[in-house]
């Protein structure tokens, strides 16, 4: 038994190494540096290896800033929220009715609609950013067409939260799709017949056996793009630029340049990982209770 | 030969009103297309697609303008002696590290993961769970939080690793790993054993069985993460902004990230978006095409191929 299974150990010994050194000891690494110290002479953090010798000084600092009078990450927080909520509604709203044509009535023209589905997939995050950004600019071609209406041109990519959600829903909805696609797709339409069959109206269909069955997806898909959503930094960054936009990602990344801010950093990425834990644990009980059912 | 005398033999005035409610237009019809969904996906569409090609298209402005239109000209990709991506040195070395970034991480990331998912997939326990699961979580885990604990234990512990082209792909293939860990083992899991207890009682020992019977059964997932892990590596930005450190090991994404996040992009950098893209998209006709042929003579179609080279498989 024993050496029926040192093949497989062999085989999976280097990629369990390679993620304890560069997945696990980095986190650790993030834990000693939130909870260290700070080298008071060139404002950098100082690492505290030992569990024992941990300081508090950082997650009181980051606590201050989160709540209490002189709180400015707190309202971060919430516009993270309300952004992540609204964009992601946004691109169920959009997605959900695309992915349900094109797994269930494109027909013949499936393989089409697929590639131009998946297209934006193959396009680089950046690329499709720096698209808006051509468009938005002051003297861009959105500008042009509301000066042929008579409407004066508008900043678009001087702080506007309406141009950070929509860059939020462009950038993370083919994602979505694909997922959702994926999960209606597998809907066997004798179901949906068999509704129509017996007496159900088109609306009762859909409510009563098409939504139920693509409640997985939705989630899964939800996740797929509320997951980097809230860790998102760059697109905020591209079409804002503005404080009075910026999100948690935004202020994880400002400090991790800045002397004297890193430790904070730390301890903000760390929290913002417990948070999400519930919703990543719940992906990978998913994912793989799925993969079971295939078998 | 005896369907049109059948009907032929049924009366005109039964065909008629069937007809009608069987138009394609008729609101009464149950089975009536559904236009207004089919109009919203076309909307979606061109909103996704439009703005992308109009980038695209002033990259290939003559003048400097990114709204109107000067005439044809490949002036910001070779010819312009100073701005184009061929003679700007900071957009060449972008275009370079990208390729070289790309091409590391997929050698060592594929064959770590396709070993780690063999191995996990036939070694039962609790060890080999434990790590499967921290395998999918490295999968969903924000690339921000991930690329936070890169930044600091290569700036704090694994100092010897300085901040460059070495932790970018270190980083990167921990981050990409999973790719190939998560499409082989689901590949292993409609395989079954049955190929490799057949191999086994035909005489090959354990190797052999896993050189000889499962590598190639497993090709196409082997390929398709390949592609996945490539592209991946060309998309990716929030690693190789953390982990970059000058010029020479800066990718694509972030110059267009840091160009443009100044202010001062112009269609130079929309020409660099465009190798990018042209680049991803020959990756994914390579992975397209490899796929339909390394799965040829088996039952999947040719969307199955399509899904599964964006990574939707499971």
């Amino acid at each position: 038994m024993r050496r029926k299974n040192a093949f497989w150990i062999a085989l999976a010994a280097p990629g369990i190494i390679w993620l304890v050194l560069l997945f696990i000891v980095p986190f650790y690494a993030v834990l000693a540096i939130a909870m260290g110290k700070l080298d008071q002479l060139f404002e950098s953090p100082v690492a505290v290896w030992n569990p024992f010798a941990w300081s508090s000084e950082n997650v009181i600092d980051v606590s201050r800033d989160l709540v209490g009078s002189a709180a400015f990450a707190g309202p971060i927080v919430v516009r993270t929220v309300v952004y992540v909520a609204i964009a992601s509604l946004l691109c169920l709203l959009i997605g959900y009715p695309a992915a349900y044509f094109v797994a269930r009535f494109s027909g013949r023209r499936k393989g089409l609609f697929l590639i131009l589905l998946i297209a934006p997939f193959w396009i680089s995050y950046m690329m499709r950013m720096l698209a808006w950004i051509t468009l938005l600019q002051t003297n861009g071609i959105a500008n042009k067409m509301l000066s042929w209406v008579g409407i004066a041109p508008v900043n678009w990519l001087g702080g506007k939260p309406v141009t950070v959600i929509l860059g939020l829903v462009y950038g993370y909805i083919p994602y979505l799709i694909l997922v959702l696609f994926a999960g209606l797709d597998r809907i066997d339409p004798a179901l949906i017949e068999a509704g129509r069959d017996l007496g159900l109206s088109k609306a009762r269909t859909f409510a009563r056996i098409t939504l139920p069955l693509s409640k997985q997806p939705i989630l899964t898909a939800m996740l797929i793009t509320v997951l980097p959503m809230v860790g998102d930094y760059y697109t905020n960054q591209l079409l804002s630029g503005a404080a009075s936009t910026s999100m948690i990602g935004n202020l994880i990344q400002g400090q991790l340049g800045t002397p004297g801010l890193e430790g904070q950093g730390a301890v903000l990425s760390l929290l913002l990982l417990l948070v999400l834990l519930i919703p990543m644990i719940y992906y990978v009980i998913a994912t793989n209770r799925s993969s079971r059912a295939a078998a | 030969m005896s369907a049109p005398s059948v009907s032929e033999q049924t009366p005109p005035q039964q065909i008629q009103p069937k007809a009608r409610t069987q138009s394609r237009w008729n609101p009464r019809n149950p089975w009536r297309h559904p236009w207004f969904l089919e109009g919203f996906t076309w909307l979606y569409l061109i909103w996704s697609l439009v703005p992308i090609g109009i980038a695209v298209l002033f990259s290939f402005n003559k003048g400097k303008s990114q709204s109107v239109w000067q005439g044809f000209s490949w002036r910001w990709y070779f010819t312009d002696p100073v701005n184009s991506v061929l003679h700007n040195p900071q957009l060449h070395a972008a275009v370079i590290q990208t390729v070289r970034l790309s091409v590391l991480t997929t050698v060592i990331a594929v064959p770590l993961g396709v070993a780690f998912a063999i191995g996990i997939n036939r070694w039962h326990g609790p060890i080999p769970s434990t790590f499967n699961y921290l395998m999918i979580l490295s999968f969903v885990i924000p690339e921000l939080i991930f690329g936070v604990a890169m930044f600091f234990v290569f700036t704090e512990l694994f100092t010897t690793v300085h901040l460059g082209t070495t932790a970018e792909v270190l980083a990167l293939v921990t981050w990409n790993v999973s790719w190939p860990a998560i499409i082989v083992q689901a590949r292993l899991v409609t395989l079954g054993r049955h190929y490799e207890e057949a191999a086994a009682d035909l005489g090959a020992n354990r190797f052999q069985a896993m050189r000889r019977v499962m590598l190639p059964l497993l090709a196409p997932a082997i390929f398709a993460s390949a592609v996945l892990v490539f592209s991946g590596v060309i998309d990716d930005f929030v690693i190789v902004d953390l982990l970059s450190s000058n010029a020479g090991n800066t990718p694509m994404s972030v110059i267009i990230y840091s160009t443009q996040h100044g202010g001062n992009g112009g269609p130079a950098l929309n020409a660099l978006g465009t190798i990018m893209l042209v680049m991803s998209f020959i990756i994914a006709i390579i992975g397209y095409l490899g796929y339909r042929f390394l799965t040829r003579g088996e039952r999947g179609s040719r969307l199955e191929a399509l899904t599964t080279i964006a990574g939707s498989e499971s």
